[in-house]
C-alpha cells in the first residue's frame, strides 16, 4: 500500500497547507504611547510566531479611536487598562474592577478582556528629583501648598474624571494646569519649563529624565492593570496564543522593557522579540526579520512610502472637495439665504478639532484611509465653497448684466464670463484647501491611515525630536510645494491682469 | 404688421416700494433712432431694460414688432438686440477679439463669417487691427467704447439699445465716436433707442424723441415737432441745458 500512501500524505500535507495559509489575519492595534507599542509588538510576534498573519495598526489616537474601532471590528484586539475601561469606557465608578466584573459589564458587548500581563500602569504626578529634594516633597498632599508650582497635564489626565478633576478635588489642589501633548511634557519638564506633570508608574522615561513619583497617600488613583482587549468573536486558539502572555510582566519590568526602548533606543520589536525569547513565550527570533533594526532607523525608508500615502489622502480629498465644493457654490450663490447656510455649515465643520473629527469619524467609516479622507474633505470644502461664492457674488454687476443682455444662456453666462472671472479666487481657494489638508493629513496618523504624521505619531510616544522632525520636514516641505504648485498653475490658468484685483483668503 | 419696433402697453414698474414706471404706453418707431430723454432718476434705462427682459413689467406688456416678450426665450430675443452701456462694459478676461466675437461663435457662425462680419466692424469704428489680441483694460475709454459697440453690432441686429454709451467720454473723442454713429445708422439703418440725459446728442443722433420724467412720458414726437413745442417747463428746460456738458 505503500505506493498511494505516499500521494495521499502528500495532499492531506497540501490540504494543510492551505488550512494553515487560511489562518485568519490578526489586527492588532495599539494607543500612541511607547509602552502600548511594546505590548502590542509582543502579542504580534507571539501570533505571528503561530503562523498567523497579523495586520499592525500602531499609534492609534487615544482610548477613544481604540476602543470604537475594536468595537467596529476594525481591530481584533490592542492592550487596554482596568482602570481606564472602567471608568473612561465602561463609565462604573469601581475603582478598581477586577476582570471578571470587567467581563460582566462587557457581557453584552461583542468585546471581552483576557487574562492580565500582570503590571499596574497607574497615573503618577511626576516632578524632576532635584526638585522633590529641595521642597521635601514625597507625597501628593504635600503640593496642596506648592500653590506656585508650574503644572501642566496630557489633555486625557486633565480631563478624565479619574484624572485631575477628581484628583484636586480629593487633594484640595488649586493649581491651575494647562494641558499639553504628553509626548512633550517630560522635554518640557527637563528644560524647566514647567514642574509638574502626570506621568505612567510604568513609563521608561522617568528613569531618563530623572524624574520622581509622588506616593498617593489617599489612594486616589485606581489600579490601572494591563489587559488584552479583545473581540469575543476571536477563535479560542487565537486568544490562547494571547494569554501566553498573563501574569509574565510585573511593574519593574515593564519599567525596564520601557527604558530599554525610550532610553537605549532600541527598536519595538528588538526588545518585545528578546523579551519573548527570554521568557520563552516565543523560541524565533523575530526581530531578525526586520533586519534588527530599530523603528527609528526604518523611518526613512518609509519616507517615501509615507510621503505618498500623505499625498494619496490629501489629493483625493482636495479632489473630492472641489468636485463637491465648487458646484455646490455655483448653485446656491445666487440666493443670499442659500449662500449664508452652505458657508455656516462649511464654516462648522472647519471649527470641529481635527483630531476630534477623526474620532467621529469611525463610528460611521471605521479607521485608516476612508475617514482620514472624509475628515479631509470635509475641512478642505469651506475654503473651496467659501472662494467660488465669494468670488462669483463680487464680480460686477454691470458686467453680469451685460452678460445676459447679449444673449448668453445662464450656462453661458458661467462658462464664459463668471467662472473665468472668478477662476483666480477660486485658485486660491483651493489652494487655502490643499495647504490645510497637507497639514491636518498629519493627524490622520492617529486613525490608523499612515502618511508623514506616522513618525510624527511615534516621536511624540517615544519622545524623539528626530522622529518627530522626519514627519513634520517633509509635511512642510510638501506645503511649501504645493503652494509652488499652485503659483504655478495660477500663472498658467490666470491671465496676471485678472490677478491684480483677485481676493485674497 | 406694426411700424413699430417696441411697443409699451400701460407698463408699470416697482422696486421695493418706489414705482420707477408708472402706466407708460408709447411707440417707438421702426428703422429710426428715438433717444429717451430724461433727468437722471427719471426711469429712462428702466424702460430700456424693460425692452430685453433685464426688468420685467410689473404689469402692462412690452411688444416687440407687434409681439409680447416671450420671458421663457429671453437668450434668443436679446441675440437680435445689440446692447451698449456707458462705460463700455468689456470682459476684462477677454480679448478684443473674444468679446466681439463670443456671441456669433456660440451661435455657430462659420470662422469666415465671423472674420468678415468683424473686419467690416472694425473699420467702419476705426479700430485699427492691432487692438484684437488686447485685452480691454489696455484700451483707452473711447477704443474700448468702440469694441463695446462693435460687440453690440456684431450679429447685425435688427435692433440696437444703448444706454449712454458716450457719457464717460471726454468731449472731442464723444464728438469723434458720435460723427461714427451716424454714418453707421446711414449704411445700416436699424432701429435704435438711445438712453440720453443730453439733448444735444439727442437732437445730433436720434429722429424722434421720448421725453421722461419720474417714470411718465411726458411728450413723444420728431426732434424738431417737440423743440418747438415743448409741453411744458420741464421740457424746454432740457433743451436749455443742452451743450451743457
Amino acid at each position: 500500500m505503500n505506493w498511494f500512501v505516499f500521494p495521499l500524505l502528500m495532499i492531506l500535507g497540501l490540504f494543510s497547507a492551505v488550512a494553515e495559509a487560511e489562518k485568519q489575519t490578526v489586527v492588532v492595534a495599539s494607543k500612541n504611547f511607547n509602552e502600548s507599542y511594546l505590548l502590542s509588538e509582543m502579542l504580534s510576534q507571539m501570533l505571528e510566531a503561530e503562523g498567523y498573519e497579523v495586520e499592525r495598526k500602531y499609534g492609534l489616537g487615544g482610548t477613544l479611536v481604540c476602543y470604537e474601532a475594536l468595537r467596529n471590528g476594525e481591530v481584533d484586539l490592542y492592550p487596554e487598562y482596568s482602570g481606564t475601561l472602567g471608568r473612561a469606557i465602561l463609565k462604573v465608578s469601581d475603582a478598581s474592577p477586577s476582570t471578571e466584573r470587567l467581563n460582566q459589564l462587557l457581557d453584552e458587548s461583542p468585546l471581552e478582556v483576557l487574562d492580565s500581563f500582570g503590571f499596574n500602569n497607574t497615573y503618577a504626578i511626576a516632578l524632576k528629583d532635584s526638585l522633590a529634594k529641595r521642597l521635601k516633597l514625597e507625597r501628593v498632599s504635600q503640593l496642596s501648598e506648592q500653590t506656585e508650582l508650574r503644572v501642566a497635564f496630557g489633555l486625557e489626565f486633565l480631563n478624565r474624571e479619574d484624572g485631575w478633576p477628581g484628583l484636586s478635588a480629593l487633594y484640595g489642589l488649586t493649581q491651575n494646569p494647562t494641558g499639553i501633548e504628553h509626548g512633550l511634557a517630560y522635554q518640557a519638564i527637563d528644560d524647566g519649563k514647567i514642574d509638574i506633570t502626570d506621568a505612567y508608574s510604568t513609563d521608561g522615561d522617568l528613569l531618563r529624565y530623572k524624574l520622581t513619583t509622588l506616593i498617593d497617600d489617599r489612594q486616589y488613583f485606581p489600579q490601572y492593570i494591563g489587559m488584552p482587549f479583545v473581540r469575543k468573536e476571536l477563535p479560542q486558539e487565537v486568544k490562547a496564543v494571547v494569554n501566553q502572555l498573563a501574569g509574565k510582566i510585573d511593574d519593574q519590568l515593564m519599567r525596564d522593557l520601557n527604558a530599554s526602548v525610550v532610553i537605549d533606543g532600541k527598536s519595538f520589536a528588538e526588545v518585545a522579540s528578546q523579551f519573548l525569547v527570554e521568557s520563552k513565550i516565543t523560541t524565533r527570533d523575530v526581530a531578525h526579520n526586520t533586519g534588527g533594526k530599530g523603528l527609528i532607523d526604518l523611518i526613512p525608508e518609509s519616507l517615501l512610502e509615507n510621503t505618498l500615502v500623505h499625498l494619496k489622502l490629501t489629493s483625493i480629498a482636495l479632489a473630492l472637495g472641489c468636485l463637491v465644493g465648487f458646484p455646490l457654490g455655483i448653485l446656491v450663490f445666487r440666493s443670499a439665504t442659500l449662500s449664508r447656510v452652505v458657508v455656516y455649515v462649511a464654516g462648522l465643520m472647519q471649527t470641529v478639532p481635527s483630531i476630534a473629527l477623526l474620532a467621529l469619524m469611525i463610528p460611521l467609516f471605521g479607521i485608516g484611509q476612508v475617514p482620514a479622507v472624509i475628515a479631509l474633505f470635509l475641512y478642505s470644502l469651506l475654503p473651496i465653497l467659501r472662494n467660488t461664492i465669494t468670488a462669483l457674488l463680487t464680480i460686477d454687476p454691470l458686467l453680469k448684466s451685460i452678460a445676459e443682455a447679449i444673449g448668453l444662456t445662464r450656462y453661458q453666462q458661467l462658462r464664459h464670463v463668471l467662472v473665468p472671472m472668478a477662476a483666480p479666487t477660486i485658485l486660491a481657494g483651493v489652494k487655502t484647501a490643499a495647504v490645510i489638508s497637507i497639514g491636518t493629513a498629519t493627524l490622520a496618523a492617529f486613525i490608523g491611515a499612515g502618511g508623514l504624521g506616522e513618525p510624527i505619531v511615534t516621536g511624540l510616544a517615544l519622545n524623539s525630536t528626530e522622529l518627530i522632525l522626519q514627519g513634520a520636514i517633509p509635511a512642510a516641505l510638501l506645503a511649501i510645494f504645493v503652494e509652488l504648485l499652485f503659483e504655478g498653475l495660477e500663472k498658467l490658468l490666470v491671465k496676471p491682469h485678472m490677478l491684480q484685483n483677485q481676493l485674497v483668503n | 404688421m406694426s411700424s413699430s419696433c417696441v411697443e409699451f402697453l400701460n407698463v408699470s414698474k416697482s422696486f421695493q416700494d418706489k414705482t420707477v414706471i408708472k402706466n407708460v404706453s408709447v411707440q417707438l418707431p421702426l428703422d429710426a433712432t428715438t433717444a429717451l430723454v430724461g433727468e437722471s432718476g427719471s426711469g429712462k434705462s428702466t424702460l430700456l431694460r424693460l425692452i430685453n427682459g433685464l426688468v420685467v413689467p410689473d404689469s402692462g406688456q412690452v411688444l416687440l414688432a407687434g409681439r409680447p416678450i416671450d420671458y421663457k426665450s429671453l437668450p434668443d430675443l436679446r441675440r437680435t438686440m445689440g446692447f451698449a452701456v456707458q462705460g463700455a462694459g468689456l470682459f476684462p478676461h477677454l480679448t478684443v477679439r473674444e468679446n466681439i466675437t463670443l456671441v456669433a461663435s456660440l451661435e455657430g457662425w462659420s470662422n469666415r463669417k465671423i472674420i468678415e462680419r468683424y473686419s467690416e466692424l472694425f473699420d467702419l469704428l476705426a479700430l485699427s487691427e492691432e487692438f484684437s489680441d488686447r485685452y480691454p483694460h489696455m484700451l483707452s475709454g473711447g477704443q474700448q467704447q468702440r469694441v463695446s459697440l462693435c460687440r453690440a453690432m456684431m450679429l447685425d441686429p435688427p435692433l440696437m439699445l444703448l444706454d449712454e454709451p458716450f457719457s464717460a467720454l471726454d468731449p472731442i473723442t464723444r464728438r469723434n465716436i458720435q460723427d461714427e454713429f451716424v454714418t453707421l445708422q446711414r449704411i445700416e439703418k436699424r432701429s435704435v433707442i438711445l438712453v440720453t440725459h443730453d439733448m444735444g446728442e439727442a437732437r445730433k443722433l436720434a429722429e424722434f424723441l421720448v421725453i421722461i420724467r419720474d417714470g411718465e412720458v411726458v411728450q413723444e414726437g420728431a426732434v424738431s415737432e417737440v423743440e418747438l413745442n415743448p409741453v411744458d417747463e420741464y421740457v424746454s428746460r432740457l433743451f436749455d441745458q443742452e451743450g451743457a456738458n
